[in-house]
């Protein structure tokens, strides 16, 4: 357990310095950072392949189309850095000092929910329940991966013909 | 045999994308029309659709658990009509056959969604075919590249993916409660298990991500926009029919069929409801844009239907559905007579527009038919609905709600006689001489979802027996 | 549930970070990076909700599905954000106040 704390600590950390680091690359890095984190988190769960899909479309793809996002817009030049700090820091100083107190208020108080736990699963294997117990959501899977085609269509390609 | 309404759709996207893709840019309207009048045919008469046993072959080797009851066929049917109107707006305005070609997949592919959303007794499908309607969504607002449109599709992603996300935390929530996915055994589960803080919390995401996917009053900061800055044709299918089922349906499944009516869950819905449509209905008396008149209106009247729907009673939820029905048709209707002023006047700013009955006569009235109908002025279909809400809620006891709900119709009797006084009639402006009549693609669609609203008004008694009454009985079917 | 409770507070600082993220910034791109952030408790919620309740393979395939939604729906995001940049060049929000809410 106190491995999984360590984790689960550092998963806090990387997203905080996702949000709070000043330029846009580093933040797309530090969101690659929190999905690989989180990958091991579910790995140490029983989980190894929702992680393996978490490592490789989040930490990767994502993160390429974040960071190819980003190279497309202008840099700015140094007076425009530090102006841009300055302003930043001001809106997001607040942000540590919530999480720290937030953690150490919800770590005081504890909750343990009266529910009776419903019976352990019968089919243990991720293929026959995705393939053979939920075959609408493969479908959905499907129809949500068409659906983007035509938003890249529509989004990118149209208006490179203008 | 309903498995036929997702997969019919996804085989012509398919078919579309072919090879032979002149051919199929010509023909994208014709099949779009096809899939759609296969849907409202299949829901009007059942049997006359025999080619439906050839689709089960499909089905034999997908096992899909759709579920259809008298709830889900009101919606089909509703959407449907509205994808209708959608497609014929978008086909008048827009000539360009790839233009036209890319909307038709999109459409489709939202058609698959909400028909989706409508069907599915599975929570974590519910959600995927929300996800389905809203990215097209997305798509679609941003068809024309207009800058409002761009930032107005923004805030609707924002909102909408925290929405889901909310979403996403109660299905977890109710995972561990459950341990399944499936309407009945999460409800199942809730009746056995005792009452903890888990299970109000996920009860409270939930309905709170419903509110957002609604528009509600607290929550309502991107329907405006959204409604004003989209282009005609897809202000009409998100006001008419895709925020009225990822919202206003969802909301009524979900506490139909797996929360169950408890006196804390309808308060919260009688609040929520009084206040969207109080607050609804003077925002929208303010405004000075059609459309945005228009959107607000919209807030006021998914009030009245969340408001049905706190009642808990039979009664109220088939008058809710009635309500639902009615308002994606008049709503409908009125987004089809904005698209015809905006492209004859170019604008939608209603200070610049006066007097246009003289110059379109057939819109003007249609629009009167449809504001009448949404202000509940007998014999028009929306009274009959508004009529069974207020009765509901005062035969459950809530005389304050039915009280604030009759004076709020008359506001909204109010806000629409000033959108008629100032848009279609008093004095024409000199500089309208070449405003003409908005020709047949859009009058056609005005015409029926006129003739629907008066039709459905006269011939209430037979409506309310066959349809309406058993809606509110939901569970058969 | 003890366990859970201790998964439970990193997912509610890791909303927290989400929400304040998206509330505070004025970049239409970190806006999208707060939307991830969120994403990521939900994910971890579920997975969670599996593990305490030994279905781990459903949990997983709701997982697998999310993950593919999640990506289709950031890039049309991403599609969205480029459509606005071509219009003012700019990523800033102040500058796209046109609307008025």
């Amino acid at each position: 357990m106190s491995v999984d704390i360590i984790i689960l600590f550092t998963f806090i950390m990387a997203a905080l310095w996702t949000v709070m680091t000043r330029s846009l690359l580093r933040s797309a890095i530090g969101l690659a950072l929190t999905s690989a984190i989180l990958s091991i988190i579910m790995f140490r769960l029983n989980s190894p392949l929702a992680a393996v899909f978490e490592l490789s479309v989040c930490s990767g793809l994502i993160s390429v189309l974040f960071i190819s996002t980003i190279s497309l817009t202008h840099p700015l030049t140094q007076k425009e850095v530090l102006e841009h700090m300055r302003e930043r820091l001001a809106r997001f100083w607040l942000l540590p000092f919530i999480v720290i107190v937030l953690g150490i208020t919800l770590s005081l108080i504890d909750i343990r929910p009266v529910i009776k736990l419903p019976l352990p699963e019968t089919v243990k294997d991720v293929r026959v329940v995705l393939w053979n117990l939920r075959q609408v959501d493969v479908m959905g899977q499907i129809i949500i991966l068409l659906t983007g085609v035509f938003g890249v269509v529509i989004l990118f390609k149209e208006r490179v013909k203008k | 045999m309903y498995s036929s309404l997702i997969l019919l759709p996804f085989l012509s996207v398919i078919a579309l994308n072919l090879p032979f893709r002149n051919l199929m840019k010509k023909l994208a309207f014709v099949v779009c029309l096809l899939v759609l009048l296969v849907q409202i045919s299949l829901i009007v008469c059942p049997s006359i659709c025999i080619w439906s046993n050839d689709l089960d072959i499909f089905g034999s080797f997908l096992q899909f658990n759709f579920a259809v009851d008298n709830l889900s066929r009101v919606m089909l049917f509703c959407i449907g009509i509205v994808l209708l109107a959608a497609l014929f707006v978008q086909r008048y305005i827009i000539d360009d056959e790839e233009r036209i070609f890319n909307f038709v997949n999109v459409l489709l592919l939202i058609l698959i969604g909400m028909d989706g959303i409508v069907m599915v007794r599975d929570i974590f499908s519910l959600y995927i075919f929300l996800e389905i309607t809203a990215v097209g969504s997305f798509i679609l607002i941003g068809f024309n590249k207009d800058v409002d449109a761009f930032e107005a599709a923004f805030k609707y992603i924002i909102l909408s993916v925290v929405a889901t996300v909310l979403m996403l935390s109660s299905i977890a929530l109710l995972l561990i409660v459950s341990g399944s996915t499936s309407f009945s055994s999460i409800s199942d589960a809730l009746k056995t298990s005792p009452d903890s803080l888990l299970i109000s919390s996920a009860v409270a995401i939930f309905l709170c991500a419903c509110f957002i996917k609604a528009g509600l009053i607290p929550f309502h900061g991107w329907l405006a926009d959204t409604y004003s800055a989209a282009p005609a044709a897809v202000s009409v299918l998100l006001a008419g029919i895709v925020t009225k089922t990822v919202g206003a349906y969802t909301l009524i499944r979900i506490v139909n069929s797996v929360f169950g009516f408890e006196s804390s869950i309808n308060s919260l819905l009688l609040v929520i409801g009084i206040i969207s449509i109080v607050i609804g209905a003077l925002a929208a008396l303010g405004q000075r844009d059609f459309k945005r008149m228009l959107a607000y209106s919209s807030i006021s009247q998914v009030g009245y239907i969340i408001l049905g729907l706190g009642c808990g009673t039979t009664l109220g939820l088939a008058g809710a559905v009635f309500h639902l029905f009615n308002h994606s048709i008049f709503k409908t209707l009125l987004f089809v007579n904005s698209a015809a002023v905006e492209l004859e006047t170019g604008t939608t700013d209603m200070n610049g527009l006066s007097g246009l009955s003289k110059k379109m006569p057939f819109t003007a009235m249609t629009s009167v038919v449809a504001s009448l109908s949404a202000a509940g002025i007998p014999p028009l279909s929306g009274f009959w609905s508004k009529l069974i809400i207020i009765m509901a809620l005062w035969m459950s006891g809530f005389y304050v709600y039915a009280v604030i709900a009759i004076l709020a119709s008359v506001l909204t009797l109010a806000y629409f006689l000033s959108l008629q006084r100032m848009v279609f009639f008093g004095r024409l402006k000199e500089d309208s001489a070449n405003i003409k009549e908005a020709g047949l693609g859009l009058m056609f669609p005005a015409l029926i979802l006129a003739l629907i609203i008066v039709a459905v008004g006269l011939f209430f008694p037979f409506i309310i027996n066959t349809f309406i009454l058993p809606a509110g009985n939901i569970l058969g079917g | 549930m003890r366990l859970f409770w201790s998964y439970g507070l990193f997912i509610s600082i890791l909303c927290i970070i989400g929400f304040y993220c998206i509330l505070v910034t004025y970049n239409l791109i970190r806006a999208l990076v707060g939307l991830e952030i969120l994403i990521k408790a939900a994910t971890l919620l579920i997975i969670v909700a599996g593990y305490i309740t030994g279905h781990e393979a459903l949990a997983q395939s709701l997982v697998i599905t999310l993950i593919v939604i999640e990506a289709v729906v950031i890039t049309v995001a991403v599609g969205i954000v480029l459509g606005i940049r071509s219009h003012n060049n700019s990523l800033d929000a102040r500058k796209i106040r046109n609307l008025k809410g």
